[in-house]
């Protein structure tokens, strides 16, 4: 932000306010590119149905493992399914469990962030404690556990309980960044005056608190995302994740694909490509939104 | 700095606590445990008689605090079991493959930290040059690479131009150096990559902040040569931050290696982890869990200390 200062006496004409989208597009052009491959992403996956030039999972022995054409853009895989289809599907459940995870994960770190630091003392302390354990375990074994431990229960053909493994180890990170927010606004003289008003606990902590430590929760969200994508891969490559017959990248990337390295290269090119292309947009969408929302942590 | 290290190591003994109570709990709530999985597995029918037999001898029939009790004071003496789904103690289990996740770990870091440490420095010196955005793009690109495809993209490309692909059995790098490097270097380098992206990342910005300190202005404004603030003056305070994030990243690279080892075959923990969690074999997970979680927070104790030591307004606080 620059400051200005103008003499006294002069009249000062207010600059015309320009869209948010278009201010953040013109700071920051590499945040507006990724941002417009996400809108790609979110077109092709939302209508996979009309984009998709063949259903994902329509087998077809005769052209088992062709290599890209233009009857199939990125090729078959061992079933003789498109590639390219199963690509675009892909998409659609990558930022299903993407967003839904990000979503609950920083959701509810936010708010144990918030009441932990609104609370303070003994509840702070302990809840504190808690998320520095939950910390000591590395991502993907935290989300093994979980997955392992509650199994498959799927909703509309997303697995809740992957979502919630995925979201699982984001939580005491948002928590603790939220928290520190959190802790320099209780201090301010509003949070009294909401307190000497009578105000219950619930209402302080969502309607005063919580919007001004949205900053680092959208931060928070966005760059979340892109490790969901790249978790609900790694998980679902592994075999733990989304299982056959559903087009998952990770997914594709196991089992059969491995077979065919020499064969069917595309097989493993293409799937991998979408993952490394969703995530790099989704984070230099995150670091620029970082930079324009707060540009305390610009370097 | 003695009351401050007894202090840090101190706050650790909780934290272990809970990670071993937090991963007793959850495998216990998993449903069917492994004397089932094991008999569904083998088919035909199982009389209750035989289960409860089985359990007995695993010692999961007992009361969860009677176990509980049981594995901790076990681990005290250096007893960490035996395998629920091998027999073998988990520790041999363990160290046999833990030599070569520890390998690939450390190669990685090597190889991270010298492609970091000089692409940090050069982005940091032509800020906003075409060098610069190079290397962001080469470091934003290490965060969106799955390390496990990146280990399939070596594979594919070890196999299309020289039809060759790594060993597939671990030889110890004292029996058989080459072969043994010949068969990891690969796996280090697919997870190396991220690594190094963000090790570069940090490099870069904080030597940015650091030459942006007044005590830089003033070298330079003294006609020390360029070469002197850089390396003396910029570097030696820019590595702290840098060494804090290769620290936390190796704790993590151990975890990263989970899915990569499956894609080189490899025999390491990661690949053992993903078994023994599907298998419900308690003791093994458990151990996993309690091994990499010890090693996290001994890591982030040893950053945590080095600051301490190399920055005294830290320990006054």
């Amino acid at each position: 932000m620059t400051s200005i200062t103008t003499a006294p006496g002069i009249a000062y004409a207010e600059p015309k306010p320009r869209h948010p989208l278009l201010q953040f597009a013109l700071s920051q052009p590499t945040g507006a590119a990724g941002l417009v491959f996400i809108a790609v992403l979110f077109v092709a996956g939302f209508f996979a149905d009309i984009v998709a030039p063949y259903d994902p999972l329509a087998l077809d022995y005769d052209t088992m493992l062709a290599r890209p054409s233009w009857q199939h853009w990125m090729g078959t895989d061992a079933f003789g399914r498109d590639v390219f289809s199963r690509v675009i599907y892909g998409a659609r459940t990558a930022l299903a469990v993407g967003f839904l995870s990000s979503f609950m994960g920083s959701g509810l770190g936010a708010v144990i962030g918030v009441a932990s630091a609104y609370f303070g003392g003994r509840i702070d302390m302990a809840v504190q404690r808690f998320m520095d354990i939950l910390l000591a375990f590395p991502i993907i074994v935290l989300a093994l556990t979980v997955v392992a431990l509650l199994g498959k229960f799927p909703v509309g053909g997303l697995d809740v309980n992957l979502i919630l493994a995925i979201a699982i180890p984001m939580i005491p990170k948002v928590a603790r960044v939220v928290r520190s927010s959190a802790l320099a606004i209780r201090q301010l003289p509003y949070i009294d005056a909401a307190r000497a008003a009578g105000y219950g606990h619930a209402r302080i902590i969502f309607r005063h608190i919580a919007p001004n430590v949205m900053a680092p929760f959208l931060i928070m969200f966005t760059a979340f995302i892109a490790q969901a994508i790249l978790l609900e891969a790694s998980l679902s490559f592994l075999g733990l994740g989304v299982t056959e017959p559903t087009a998952a990248w990770g997914l594709m990337l196991s089992g059969t694909s491995q077979e065919f390295y020499s064969q069917a290269p595309w097989m493993i090119i293409f799937p991998g490509l979408a993952i490394s292309l969703a995530v790099f947009a989704f984070n230099l969408f995150g670091d620029s939104l970082r930079d324009y929302l707060d540009p305390r942590f610009k370097t | 700095m003695l009351r401050y290290t007894i202090q840090r190591l101190l706050l650790m003994i909780p934290t272990l606590l809970g990670v071993a109570v937090l991963v007793f709990v959850l495998l216990r709530m998993m449903p069917g445990d492994i004397v089932e999985l094991r008999f569904l597995m083998e088919g035909g029918p199982v009389d209750l008689e035989t289960l409860a037999t089985e359990r007995a001898r695993l010692g999961i029939d007992k009361a969860m605090w009677l176990q509980f009790v049981d594995w901790i004071t076990g681990i005290f003496v250096g007893d960490f079991g035996i395998s629920m789904w091998t027999g073998r103690p988990v520790i041999n289990e363990i160290a046999s493959r833990l030599e070569l996740s520890l390998q690939v770990a450390i190669m990685a870091t090597l190889l991270a930290v010298a492609i970091a440490i000089p692409l940090g420095t050069l982005a940091a010196l032509f800020q906003d040059s075409w060098i610069d955005h190079l290397i962001r793009v080469f470091a934003i690109a290490g965060l969106a690479v799955p390390s496990f495809w990146l280990g399939m993209i070596i594979i594919l490309a070890l196999l299309t131009t020289f039809n060759w692909i790594p060993p597939l059995t671990f030889t110890p790098i004292y029996e058989d150096p080459v072969r043994n490097l010949s068969q990891l270097v690969w796996p280090a380098m697919a997870v190396g990559y991220r690594y190094s992206a963000v090790t570069t990342r940090m490099m870069r910005s904080t030597l940015l902040e650091v030459l942006n300190e007044d005590y830089i202005r003033t070298a330079r404004a003294k006609g020390v040569f360029e070469r002197v603030v850089v390396g003396r003056h910029g570097m030696r305070n820019a590595l702290l931050p840098v060494v804090t994030v290769v620290g936390l990243e190796f704790a993590f690279l151990i975890g990263g290696l989970v899915v990569t080892e499956q894609v080189f075959n490899l025999n390491g923990i990661g690949k053992l982890f993903v078994e023994t969690v599907t298998r419900a074999d308690y003791t093994m997970v458990q151990a996993l869990v309690m091994l990499v979680a010890t090693f996290f927070i001994v890591v982030n104790f040893v950053v945590d200390l080095l600051y301490a030591a190399f920055d005294p307004r830290i320990r006054y606080r």
